[in-house]
């Protein structure tokens, strides 16, 4: 994680529009994230937040008026793990598809040590549950060195000893002067001010 | 921590297809076991006699390896969707059209390759005489690597539907045909003694021309397909 990036601007967003199936999900909707700063966005089931990450990542890229700009690397972390039950937990974080780091082998061991895999390394990925597929996911943020972290419901699936060590991992990511945007309906313990987003059709 | 080159970052994708691919050796094996059955049934339907099949033989060695080739063409993207691989792929900074090539180059490597290596079993047992082998192979070689990157674009494009299978079929089935049209020809001008080369040369422009083109709409495809 770079240290440099804290105050600058690391994500813009100006004037998003987005109707689905109808109905406006949201409009008008700028937001401006800088070093340092965590964003959650909440609203109810269907308020467009998962909509919302997914524009400003760059995954959706029709449908909707407004500007995003990019200025860094971004790691998203989606709904689906994009872990492959083929390979073993190392082969899916060193042959990753979205083009991250090279990472060496002692880099992604202690990765996956620090989200509690330590030991399953190298069996097939289809013997784990859902919830260390969540995990071996999770273990690319202690890889990362993108400094804006788009997660979308990031504690799905995953227990109560991960969550407080995922939120300490957030909070460390944050005060290293990195920027996180996530949707989630929990409720973050980190010691630090937490930006709101709420989409409920309308904008506040 | 650098990112990868271009270059690594798509060996990388190649040895990992090529790895998930030897990891489910039946997908590997599909194909070429199509490709005996339906070569199999043929003298049973046309009769045994040596001389008939050798004739039939270039015709029926191409269509059955342009079908075996056809039944696979919709797995390219089709798990990496499914478990959210794609949508890093997408995001990843390395330019997608080589990513797309990669992701072809390994399904080449698993389908086409092999249907050439074992299409002179076949053809012996189809009667083809033995001095057109090498242009049946040299022909599969060049006409499959063709099919893999036309099928890779309907892949892309129907990668989002739960039952694509027919509709790539309608969607590339066409584009199918001058590769299926000059492989049988260069195969059967084999036969007949004489040159393959201009059939050869056509296919290779074929080959040249898809891989200029087709990764840059199979990535098109993809972009659509994911934002659905």
């Amino acid at each position: 994680m770079s240290t440099n990036t804290a105050g600058t601007l690391l994500l813009a967003a100006k004037s998003l529009c987005l109707e689905r199936g109808g109905r406006e999900l949201f409009r008008d909707l700028s937001l401006e994230v800088h070093g340092g700063q965590l964003w959650q966005i909440e609203g109810p089931n269907g308020a467009g937040k998962t909509s919302l990450i997914r524009i400003l990542c760059g995954l959706a890229r029709y449908g909707y008026t407004g500007q995003v700009q990019r200025p860094v690397p971004q790691l998203y972390v989606g709904h689906h793990p994009a872990v492959k039950a083929l390979l073993t937990p190392r082969e899916n974080l060193a042959w990753h598809a979205s083009g991250a780091g090279l990472y060496t082998d002692a880099q992604i061991e202690s990765a996956l040590a620090r989200v509690g895999l330590y030991g399953y390394e190298d069996v097939p990925s289809h013997t784990l549950s859902a919830g260390q597929h969540r995990r071996v996911n999770l273990a690319r943020l202690f890889l990362s060195s993108a400094p804006v972290w788009l997660l979308d419901e990031p504690f799905t699936a995953i227990d109560k000893s991960g969550i407080d060590e995922l939120q300490s991992l957030l909070a460390a990511h944050v005060a290293a002067g990195g920027a996180v945007v996530m949707t989630s309906h929990h409720t973050l313990r980190v010691d630090f001010e937490v930006r709101f987003l709420h989409l409920a059709g309308s904008v506040t | 921590m650098s990112a990868p080159g271009i270059w690594q970052f798509c060996s990388r994708l190649l040895r990992r297809q090529l790895l998930l691919a030897v990891r489910r050796p039946i997908d590997i094996a599909n194909p070429l076991l199509f490709f005996a059955m339906v070569v199999a049934l043929f003298p049973l339907g046309l009769g045994p006699e040596p001389e008939k099949l050798a004739g039939f033989a270039p015709g029926v060695l191409w269509i059955t390896a342009l079908l075996s080739h056809l039944l696979t063409s919709d797995s390219v993207f089709r798990s990496d969707f499914d478990d959210g691989s794609l949508e890093q792929l997408l995001l990843a900074p390395q330019p997608l059209y080589l990513s797309a090539l990669a992701y072809i180059g390994a399904h080449w490597l698993t389908t086409g390759l092999l249907l050439a290596v074992v299409s002179p079993l076949f053809a012996l047992m189809l009667n083809l005489p033995v001095a057109a082998l090498g242009v049946l192979v040299a022909s599969l070689l060049l006409g499959t690597a063709v099919l893999s990157l036309l099928g890779a674009i309907g892949a892309a494009l129907t990668v989002g539907l739960k039952r694509g299978g027919m509709l790539i079929s309608l969607l590339i089935l066409p584009l199918y045909m001058p590769v299926l049209i000059f492989g049988s020809a260069a195969v059967q001008a084999a036969v007949s003694g004489n040159p393959t080369g201009p059939y050869l040369a056509i296919l290779g422009a074929l080959l040249c021309l898809a891989i200029a083109l087709a990764p840059l709409a199979a990535a098109a495809g993809l972009r659509i397909s994911i934002d659905a």
